[in-house]
């Protein structure tokens, strides 16, 4: 009796592997963006936005502009050095679990934009979950790379925050590690 | 009436101020006064006050950096316009390179403020007497002035750049 329980309490046991289908599916659904908008890849966010596209067909009928309630930060458009750590404090701002589009050449890497002003890519401030090129991309593409966050939504661990990868990956991003208690 | 206004603008300057009004020229039309920096304030506030020119208005202030001119390299361009008379016209300034420092118009031109302080970003140009001498658009750990010709444009810190894509090196010769 004893090891039954511990098979379903420590091991990917088959109730906690539904659950992680059931909250992805729920999850990867009901995405609520914070567009992070800066140039001409912001315009074509719009139109993603706009009924012709009409991203709400992927539950993201409301974008937040507070990043404490949002999921995905989709960042479109060049960010100049300036802006940089504002950029990094929004996605310190938001709420595990949260994903990183990077819509576009500049956002992406700078771009055109290979000057002092500009950063070359937001990587080098905050992780970046799917990049979409273009210069800038076409709704379709970025309604494409909405839907590969999707399926990274759907199909990592429910407990991404706990995984050891992803915390050595903040940690190489100096982010703060201080809401993430293992087995909390 | 009207129409003498720029012809007579630097003999008039030079009779008044004498020495510290070096020479004019004209160049596409737009009339160029020559100073010392010494007296920019006073010459700003004489033309704001004359009552033939009324200058009431600064359009422009900036900055130019010339590094193979000894002792004028940097170039500080006042764009002048005066609304009633309808003229237009620049005054410039030439500051060396080992000490670029001028006086704020600040208190003649209040617009100067963001101005100065946008020529201090990216020349390094001292304004004397300004409110708020600090960085305006770059960042403000930023520890160089990028306008200045000695600094790449470029980014330095990007490896995944292939120059030959760029025509920046002989490889595309």
């Amino acid at each position: 009796m004893g090891e039954i329980n511990e098979k379903v309490i420590n091991g990917e046991g088959y109730q906690l592997t539904t659950l992680d289908k059931a909250v992805g599916l729920a999850r990867s659904n009901s995405l609520w963006p914070l567009p992070f908008a800066t140039s001409c890849c912001g315009i074509e966010f719009m139109a993603t936005m706009g009924s012709n596209y009409d991203l709400s067909r992927f539950g993201m009928e409301r974008m937040s502009f507070s990043p404490r309630q949002a999921d995905l930060l989709i960042v479109a458009g060049t960010i100049s050095k300036k802006l940089g750590p504002i950029l990094r404090q929004v996605y310190e701002q938001m709420a595990e679990p949260k994903w990183v589009l990077s819509v576009g050449a500049c956002a992406s890497s700078g771009g055109i934009f290979d000057t002092y002003s500009v950063l070359q890519g937001i990587d080098r401030v905050i992780p970046v979950d799917v990049y979409v090129p273009g210069c800038p991309p076409r709704p379709e593409q970025i309604i494409d790379g909405i839907m590969n966050i999707q399926k990274l939504v759907q199909n990592e661990s429910i407990r991404r925050r706990h995984e050891p990868h992803y915390q050595e990956l903040l940690k190489k991003y100096n982010i703060s590690l201080n809401d993430i208690q293992p087995n909390s | 009436m009207t129409s003498n206004l720029i012809p007579d603008l630097f003999h008039i300057l030079k009779s008044h101020f004498g020495d510290a009004v070096i020479q004019s020229h004209l160049s596409t039309d737009l009339l160029n006064i020559e100073i010392q920096p010494e007296s920019v304030k006073e010459i700003l506030l004489f033309l704001k006050k004359h009552p033939d020119y009324d200058v009431n208005f600064l359009t422009l202030l900036g900055a130019v950096h010339y590094p193979e001119q000894e002792n004028r390299n940097f170039a500080i361009v006042y764009h002048l316009h005066s609304w009633s008379k309808n003229i237009r016209f620049r005054i410039k300034a030439f500051l060396p390179e080992t000490n670029p420092t001028i006086d704020s118009v600040v208190t003649i031109y209040p617009c100067a403020n963001w101005m100065e302080r946008e020529t201090y970003d990216f020349y390094g140009i001292h304004f004397n007497d300004h409110p708020n001498l600090k960085r305006i658009l770059n960042e403000d750990d930023m520890d160089y002035f990028p306008m200045r010709k000695e600094y790449a444009l470029e980014d330095q810190s990007r490896e995944d750049k292939d120059d030959r894509y760029f025509g920046r090196t002989q490889h595309n010769r």
